[in-house]
C-alpha cells in the first residue's frame, strides 16, 4: 500500500507525545525509584480512577483490538466469547482481589510469589509461582509487537531485510527507555491518553459505519449465517457449547492470575480502589464488545475482497481486517488517530508485563536464591534490568521466530497460569492444603495441560471423555480440576506423614 | 466482612455465572434489537447487569474504612 502521509504524521506526533510523557512520569508522585515498590508498583499512590485508567489499559490490549475482531472476522460467533470471559472475571475480582491487596499492603508483597512465601512458607512454592508467572508473560509481550507490526504495515511502511523490522525496533527501544527510568508511572500515565484515543476511536467507529454501510441490521446480513451463532458441539456432547463458556470461564480465572494484573491491583492506593474498579472496568468490557463487532462490519465492507488490500491480507491474514476497515471508512487523519491508539495500546501492556516479570525475578528468584543479602537500592537496580531484558527477548522472539509460535506459547500461558489459582487465590482464604500438594498438583497441571495442548495441535479446547460422553471443554480449565484433584488427594497423605507445617506469616486480620 | 447477613449479598454476583453457563439461552438471532441479533446485545447487557449487580453488592456490603 502507498504511505498515507497524513495518517503517518499524525501517528508519529502522537507517539511523540507519549513518549516525552513517558519520560515526564518519573515526577508525578514523586517516589524514591531506587526502592523496588517505587519503581516496580509507583508505591501504590494510585486511587480509583488512575487504577482504572492502568488496569484498562494493561488488560485490555493492542493485541485483544486487533485479535478479538480478527477472530470475529475469520471464525464468527465463538470470537465473541471475550465478552462472557470479561463479565465472568469481574465479580471474581470484586470478591477475591480486595483480600490480595490488604494482605500484600500489610506484608510488603509485590508479587503473587510473595504473597505464597509468606502464607506457606515455602520457597519452592513460590518458586513455581514466579516462574510460572515469567513464562506465561513472556510470549504476551511478544505479542504486543504483533499490534505496534501491524499498524506500521497499514500505514504503509515497508522495507526489506533488518530494514523492515526498523520501526518496530525503534518503538521497543524508547519503551524501554521509558520504563526503566519511570517505571510503573510511564505506563499509567500513558495509559490515560491510550485510553482515551481507544475510546474516541471505537465510538467514532460504532457511529460512523453503521451509518456509511445502512445500519446494523445490514451488517450482520452480510455475515454467513455460518458465522453468526454458534455451531452446536459434537452430538454425544455432556453440555451443549461448553466450548464457548468453559472457554470463558477458564479465561476469567486466569486473568488476575497473570503478574502485569496483579502489579496493577497492587500499585493502588486503597481496598476500595480495587472493589470500585470491580464495578467500572466492564465499561471496558462494552468498549470490547464494540471492537469484537468491527470484526463483522469489516466483512460487511469487505475489506477481504478489495484488491487493494490483498497483499496486506496476505502479510497479515485476519489481523489485517480492522486496520483495513480504518482505512477504508475513516479519513487520513482519523486513521492516524485510530493507529496511533493501537500501537500506543501495545506500549501500555508491554511495560506492565516487563516490570511485572522483573519485579517476579527479582523479588523471589534473584532475592530469594541467588543474592538474599542484596540492598534494596541494588534490588531496585537488578529489576530495572531485567525489565529491558525481557523486553529485548521478547523483540528477539517476533522478529526471528514465526509469528504462531507466539500465539502458541501465549496460548500455553494461560494453561500454565491457571494451575497457581489453588496457591494462590485458594490461599487466600484457607491454609488447608499442604504445600507440597500443591506443588505436585501445579506439576500435574502445567505438565498435563502442555501435552494436552500440543497432542490437539495447540487449540485451546480438549475433550474430556466421560463414559461414552465428551465434555469439550477449554484445556486450561480441564488441567485446573486435576490440579485441584491432586492436591486434595495428596493433602492428607503429607499431613499424615508428619512433618510440621511452615509458619503462616501472616494474620487473619492482614486480610481486611 | 461484617456478618452472615452481609456476606449473603455476595450471591448476588453468581448470577452472571449462570446467565452466561446457559448457552441455548441465547445462541440465536431473534429477538434482535436494532439490528443487532439477541445473541450479540444479550450478552451485552450483561456485561451492565454484572457491573450493576456489584455496584449494589459494593454498597450492601461497604465498610468505612473502605
Amino acid at each position: 500500500m502507498p504511505i498515507d502521509w497524513t495518517a503517518l504524521v499524525i501517528f508519529i506526533l502522537l507517539f511523540a507525545m507519549v513518549t516525552i510523557l513517558g519520560f515526564v512520569a518519573v515526577h508525578w508522585r514523586r517516589g524514591d525509584l531506587d526502592l523496588l515498590h517505587e519503581w516496580g508498583l509507583a508505591g501504590g499512590r494510585f486511587g480509583t480512577v488512575v487504577t482504572w485508567f492502568l488496569l484498562g489499559g494493561d488488560l485490555y490490549t493492542a493485541y485483544t483490538f486487533i485479535a478479538v475482531p480478527a477472530l470475529m472476522f475469520g471464525a464468527g460467533a465463538i470470537g465473541f466469547f471475550a465478552i462472557p470471559y470479561s463479565i465472568m472475571a469481574y465479580p471474581l475480582v470484586f470478591a477475591v482481589f480486595p483480600r490480595m491487596w490488604s494482605v500484600a499492603r500489610h506484608n510488603g508483597y509485590i508479587t503473587a510469589s510473595d504473597f505464597v512465601r509468606g502464607r506457606y512458607g515455602s520457597r519452592w512454592l513460590a518458586l513455581a509461582v514466579a516462574i510460572t508467572g515469567i513464562v506465561a508473560t513472556m510470549p504476551y509481550i511478544a505479542l504486543q509487537l504483533v499490534g505496534i507490526q501491524v499498524v506500521i504495515a497499514a500505514l504503509g511502511i515497508e522495507g526489506s531485510g533488518w530494514m523492515a523490522d526498523l520501526p518496530l525496533v525503534i518503538a521497543f527501544v524508547i519503551l524501554a527507555a521509558f520504563t526503566y527510568t519511570s517505571g510503573l508511572r510511564a505506563p499509567a500515565a500513558i495509559a490515560i491518553v491510550k485510553d482515551t484515543l481507544i475510546w474516541i476511536t471505537v465510538i467514532a467507529a460504532v457511529i460512523v459505519i453503521p451509518i456509511q454501510l445502512g445500519g446494523y441490521g445490514k451488517i450482520f446480513a452480510a455475515v454467513p449465517a455460518a458465522k453468526l451463532l454458534l455451531a452446536p458441539g459434537p452430538a454425544n456432547a455432556v453440555l451443549p457449547y461448553s466450548a464457548y463458556f468453559t472457554l470463558a470461564l477458564g479465561s476469567a480465572l486466569a486473568l488476575f492470575l497473570y503478574p502485569h494484573a496483579m502489579t496493577g491491583v497492587l500499585s493502588a492506593s486503597s481496598r476500595g480502589a480495587i472493589s470500585r474498579n470491580a464495578a467500572l472496568l466492564p465499561a471496558y468490557s462494552f468498549l470490547l464488545g464494540l471492537i469484537a463487532l468491527l470484526g463483522f462490519m469489516a466483512l460487511a465492507v469487505g475489506v477481504d475482497k478489495a484488491p487493494e488490500f490483498a497483499a496486506f491480507a496476505k502479510a497479515y491474514p485476519r489481523n489485517f481486517a480492522v486496520p483495513a476497515l480504518f482505512i477504508s471508512v475513516f479519513p487520513s487523519w482519523f486513521v492516524g488517530i485510530a493507529f496511533a491508539a493501537i500501537a500506543i495500546g501495545a506500549l501500555v501492556p508491554a511495560a506492565i508485563m516487563s516490570i511485572a516479570a522483573a519485579n517476579l525475578w527479582t523479588r523471589n528468584i534473584y532475592k530469594e536464591f541467588v543474592n538474599p543479602a542484596c540492598t534494596p537500592a541494588q534490588e531496585a537496580q537488578m529489576a530495572k534490568v531485567v525489565s529491558l531484558v525481557v523486553k529485548f527477548g521478547a523483540l528477539v522472539f517476533i522478529v526471528f521466530i514465526p509469528l504462531q509460535y507466539a500465539i502458541n506459547l501465549q496460548l500455553l500461558g494461560g494453561v500454565w497460569i491457571i494451575q497457581t489459582l489453588p496457591a494462590v487465590i485458594i490461599g487466600l482464604y484457607t491454609r488447608w492444603f499442604h504445600q507440597k500438594a500443591l506443588l505436585l498438583g501445579w506439576l500435574v497441571g502445567i505438565a498435563a495441560g502442555t501435552w494436552l495442548a500440543a497432542m490437539q495441535g495447540f487449540t485451546p479446547m480438549t475433550a474430556v471423555p466421560i463414559g461414552s460422553y465428551v465434555l469439550p471443554s477449554y484445556t486450561a480449565l480441564a488441567t485446573l480440576v486435576l490440579n485441584f484433584a491432586v492436591a486434595i488427594v495428596l493433602t492428607p497423605i503429607f499431613n499424615a506423614m508428619g512433618g510440621a507445617r511452615r509458619i503462616d506469616e501472616t494474620r487473619v486480620e492482614h486480610y481486611g | 466482612m461484617q456478618g452472615n447477613s452481609s456476606r449473603l449479598w455476595y450471591l448476588l454476583l453468581l448470577a452472571p455465572y449462570g446467565a452466561i453457563i446457559w448457552v441455548s439461552s441465547y445462541n440465536k438471532a431473534e429477538p434482535g434489537w436494532a439490528g443487532i441479533p439477541f445473541f450479540y446485545w444479550y450478552q451485552l447487557l450483561w456485561i451492565l447487569i454484572g457491573s450493576a449487580l456489584t455496584v449494589i453488592v459494593y454498597f450492601a456490603t461497604r465498610r468505612r474504612d473502605g
